[in-house]
């Protein structure tokens, strides 16, 4: 790593100052992104912000018919939150499969979701719920919040302060995971809301998207078996070594049937 | 201090690793954790270029860096007169021309020839600060084209390595007898042929490679703290390399070190030039590699494409086996590979069979790509895979069953002298596969297999019957076959005054469990405490000498220590015998207390050692003070370690997901120091074989030649999760080539497991082969190709 400053604001605010003040500043949170990214050199900040410990981030609240997780919540929290656990199980089981046990417990949602990792869990969450995403300065919806792979409609200087989530006991999370790095190859994350089906899918390669074409087909009453691959763009996936394209779309399609059979 | 127990122990108990709660609480004491007065730190500016030509290094910006001590390139070190690094085995070629062995440098001077080939070395003050000024050093380079494939890199177009090795071929090494071979062809009923490749492998031990290299010029000596599985070796190797004026001038140490699996064995360029360096400077060096050095330089394993034939009788008896192998040796020759892939691998190539011709050739060939050396098996996993596979295709061909098939062709009779030089000592084939089916429950796999179709799942059962080759030795028969090393191991063992032992092996620790299984074997032969003993290693200014530790050589060392106890006890006899005025013929001993029926007295184990030192009791013109046994241990033979491992998986067609769903084994080791490390043996090999078999593969771009596969992101590592409850036994036929009858386990489980696991995919996709690793999109493109047919 290269050598920089670390900070450790008290306040949200002292936060953005320090982040306005030095245009190298790069905000930190679990680090389980950036860190290997530092250490591998790959990365030269001026200085650290250190989010984790704000509470202006912290806590998982109810609100509405649904709840608030503040950005600074690891996964380990969400895991095993009770709010998370009562209202939005599918979330909880999704925090509960990220990483390891070390990882679930410095890795946090806000971090999570302002990388936006093309093959990170979160975001399919964020995107088939239909959650808001309120910054330091504004609310986003999650289809606005996420702009493609590694990129979001956050400016420089702003933070992720919470997440909010609507109530949903018809939802599932499914990864299929990459055998080496166990990132999702696959997630998909499959919600039945009182406006229809809604389908996210993650670890294409090129970002998470919903997958509308099965909604819809879902929402006028098509079966689950006929919800096919060849359906789905495979523009929206890429190959590697892990697999190509094509075996990435068709484990998308086996992942979403068995998404959706899960929750009707 | 290791934690061990206040009572006696048993060779053969499972005793818990006195090691463990140090090493677990953050007690253990690694290279890295050292810190010297002027300690200085290295980093290396590595080529990112697999295949160039050095034009021009720039090292003046860097220099002027904060904190940098020096800057040393490749000439430097040719200026110097720095040895290059030597190749530990000689072999030639069938036409009788010595191996084309390319000159390895500690730093390239006029070409790089694989992606992070090391180029300049920086010191600085800290570690950051050598890093930084690394990132500085301008290099110059002219790119060349690469090759990694192969095949491609013996085209006669191929682009050429090393300016005087043509075709990129080291050596076409040959055994056997090829007249034969043709004949049993000639008259054979059936052929079974294969193409295969054994992929290419990243030993990933959990402490990455790392030195402290002192000089001190007062009496012109070095100490250099290394990560090595053979630290007594390496003094040699490094005094001449440096120039050294003798072994005295320099000390080896090597610590707690965290896992080698053979690549911790060779010597590597990288440390070397911070030997050299801390010389140059007159400052300790320290240098500790990054994982993604550890990915791009610790020396790979495997790599081999070899075609192979496998002639047989109507009633599918192995008449002959027919082998050509390409194994990659990447860059240049690391310090064993020659080894490893002639007599390591060729040589088990007839496995536990009967086969009364064999030949094979074997061509080494140099590729852009990280240098290939030992890898736990080394060798001998190639060849079981092979033999292996082929056994399988035979029984598909004659339509008799995996089972059947082995046990037509077992050897039954011992000793048996194989076509390939090797003559196995012990053994009971057919006794270990009846165990193993016992415990696979191979009888009931058909309805396990109905049972798992109705779910929709494949489930393939698949055997593998391997037999290995340990111990190495005796050091004239390796050196008739190009050996520069010797293979001995030696043991000693030092009783003090006031009773306790310490016991001085030049094996070395890095995860086997020595420092428990000598203590059992100690507290078993003198009848005293566990905690009473400590085993001492890895460092050249205590060790009397050693070969290190490779090629589960435990029972080499082991058995030095047996005899060296003998020694004790028997000049303990002696004693006693003065001390109770009879003669030693008189005096028995037994579980720590010398007695003689002639007076009805005892002596316990620890009076006899005070009275040894005392001198007081016997007459020291006849026996001497002291209380000290060594003993040298030559093994005649190697041991031939054997078992028949079962492997059943289930593959989901709609996904090509392979799962191990049971891995049942037994295992001829010959006598068990400890069955629970052992099985922990068993374990991690296993693992390792079949992360080999289903997820772990480095793969270089064929264009670039640039490493794919250079993180955990991309490197499929296997892990507990993936993995089922291992069932285990043993059915040892106890080796006669040593006083232990040990025939050594270390690297048995990557040996036997991946033919049974691959062996298993194909028998659930009833497949003739897929190479290894059967990933899921191979496996699903089968499985669609298949459902698109019917």
């Amino acid at each position: 790593m290269y050598e920089l400053a670390y900070v450790r604001p008290q306040s949200l605010t002292d936060a953005l100052a320090m982040l306005a003040q030095d245009d190298g500043a790069q905000a930190l949170s679990g680090g389980q992104t950036l860190m290997p990214v530092l250490r591998a050199r790959l990365a030269m900040p001026t200085r650290l912000v250190d989010l984790a410990r704000l509470h202006e981030l912290a806590g998982i609240t109810p609100a509405g018919d649904g709840i608030e997780i503040g950005a600074a919540t690891t996964h380990h929290d969400v895991s095993t939150s009770s709010a998370v656990r009562s209202v939005l199980p599918a979330l909880a089981g999704l925090a509960g499969g990220i990483g390891d046990a070390q990882i679930r417990h410095r890795g946090t949602i806000g971090g999570s979701i302002a990388n936006n990792d093309p093959a990170a869990c979160y975001p399919s969450a964020l995107l088939a719920l239909g959650a808001s995403i309120t910054t330091s300065q504004r609310t986003l919806a999650a289809q606005d919040f996420f702009t493609g792979m590694f990129s979001t409609a956050l400016e420089p200087g702003e933070i992720v302060r919470s997440i909010r989530l609507p109530a949903c006991d018809k939802a599932r999370y499914i990864k299929f995971r990459n055998p080496a790095s166990r990132f999702a190859l696959v997630g998909v994350f499959a919600a039945r809301l009182p406006g229809g089906y809604r389908i996210a899918i993650t670890g294409g390669g090129n970002g998470v998207f919903r997958w509308q074409e099965a909604e819809q087909h879902l929402d006028s009453g098509g079966s689950v078996s006929a919800i096919a691959e060849e359906r789905l763009d495979i523009g929206n996936f890429t190959g590697d070594l892990h697999g190509s394209a094509e075996y990435r779309r068709h484990i998308a399609a086996v992942t979403v049937r068995q998404a959706i059979s899960a929750i009707t | 201090m290791n934690v061990a127990p206040s009572t006696t122990a048993k060779f053969g108990q499972s005793v818990k690793r006195v090691e463990d709660s140090r090493l677990i609480t953050g007690n253990g004491r690694y290279v890295d954790d050292l810190l010297l007065p002027g300690q200085t730190y290295a980093a290396f500016v590595r080529s990112a270029h697999a295949h160039a030509r050095i034009a021009s290094i720039d090292t003046s910006s860097a220099a002027q860096m904060p904190g940098v001590v020096r800057i040393l390139t490749g000439q430097d070190l040719v200026d110097a007169g720095l040895a290059p690094l030597p190749c530990g085995w000689n072999l030639d070629s069938v036409d009788g021309t010595p191996a084309r062995v390319a000159v390895h440098r500690a730093l390239a001077t006029d070409a790089v020839r694989f992606v992070g080939e090391p180029v300049a070395l920086v010191i600085a003050e800290t570690r950051n600060q050598a890093r930084d000024a690394a990132d500085a050093v301008f290099v110059n380079y002219e790119e060349l084209p690469t090759v990694v494939d192969l095949r491609a890199a013996i085209a006669p177009d191929a682009p050429q390595l090393h300016a005087d090795i043509p075709q990129n071929r080291a050596f076409t090494w040959g055994i056997g007898d090829a007249a034969q071979v043709d004949a049993a062809f000639a008259r054979a009923s059936h052929k079974v042929g294969i193409e295969l490749r054994n992929n290419r492998l990243v030993p990933n031990a959990m402490e990455p490679r790392a030195i402290n290299a002192e000089w001190r010029t007062f009496d012109r000596s070095m100490t250099i703290h290394l990560t090595h599985q053979n630290p007594i070796g390496m003094r040699v190797m490094f005094m001449m390399l440096l120039g050294l004026e003798s072994e005295n001038h320099l000390r080896v140490v090597s610590p707690d070190v965290g896992g080698g699996f053979g690549s911790k064995a060779p010597a590597y360029p990288e440390e070397l030039a911070v030997a050299f360096a801390a010389r140059a400077v007159g400052r300790p060096v320290k240098w500790t590699a990054e994982r993604t050095e550890s990915f791009l330089t610790d020396a790979h394993g495997r790599d081999h494409i070899t075609t192979a034939e496998l002639a047989l009788d109507d009633q599918g008896h192995f008449l002959a086996i027919r082998v050509h192998t390409l194994a990659n040796f990447g860059a240049y020759v690391s310090t064993s590979n020659a080894l490893v892939v002639s007599y390591m691998y060729a040589t088990m190539l007839t496995g536990q069979y009967n086969i009364p011709a064999a030949h094979a050739l074997v061509e080494g060939i140099y590729t852009n790509t990280c240098p290939v050396d030992a890898y736990r098996g080394a060798g001998r996993p190639e060849a079981a895979y092979l033999i292996e596979r082929l056994a399988n295709l035979a029984a598909q061909e004659i339509g008799v069953d995996q089972a059947e098939i082995r046990r037509r062709n077992f050897i039954r009779t011992f000793p048996h002298q194989t076509p390939l030089v090797y003559c196995y000592d012990s053994g009971d084939y057919e006794g270990c596969l009846d165990a193993a089916l016992r415990l696979a429950d191979y009888a009931g796999f058909e309805s396990r297999r109905a049972e798992a179709r109705a779910r929709g799942k494949l489930r393939g059962i698949g055997l593998s019957a391997y037999v290995e080759a340990c111990g190495i030795g005796p050091s004239r028969l390796l050196a008739s076959l190009g050996g520069a090393g010797s293979m001995w191991e030696s043991c000693e063992i030092r009783v003090q005054p006031a009773g306790s032992v310490e016991v001085l092996t030049g094996a070395h620790n890095h995860g086997q469990g020595h420092q428990t299984v000598y203590a059992q074997l100690v507290s078993e032969r003198f009848g005293i405490p566990m905690d009473r003993i400590t085993v001492i290693q890895g460092d050249t200014d205590r060790i009397q000498a050693g070969t290190g530790t490779y090629g589960s050589r435990a029972s080499v060392g082991l058995s030095a220590a047996a005899r060296s106890c003998d020694k004790i006890i028997s000049k303990g006899r002696e004693i006693v015998a003065c001390m109770l005025g009879v003669e030693p013929d008189q005096v028995d001993f037994e579980d720590g207390i010398y007695s003689s029926a002639a007076t009805n007295q005892t002596v316990a184990f620890a009076e006899m050692a005070h009275a040894a030192h005392a001198a007081a009791s016997f007459p020291t013109d006849r026996i001497e003070p002291g209380l000290v046994a060594t003993t040298f241990f030559d093994p005649p033979n190697f041991t031939y370690p054997a078992g028949v491992h079962v492997c059943e998986v289930e593959i989901d067609p709609e996904t090509g997901v392979t799962e191990v769903v049971a891995f049942n084994a037994a295992d001829d080791f010959g006598t068990v120091a400890n069955p629970m490390i052992v099985e922990g043996q068993v374990h991690g090999g296993v693992t390792q074989g079949i992360g080999q078999a289903l997820w772990e593969n480095a793969v270089y771009d064929p264009e670039t030649a640039q490493l794919l596969t250079a993180s955990y992101m991309d490197y499929g590592m296997p892990r507990a999760d993936s993995l089922p409850e291992f069932g285990l036994t043993f059915w040892p036929s106890p080796t006669p080539v040593n006083p232990l009858g040990m025939k050594g386990c270390g690297e048995a489980g990557a040996i036997g497991s991946p033919p049974a696991v691959i062996n298993a995919v194909c028998d659930a996709l009833g497949i003739a082969h897929m190479d290894m690793p059967a990933s899921p999109e191979k496996i699903w493109r089968i499985c669609r190709q298949r459902s698109e047919m019917a």
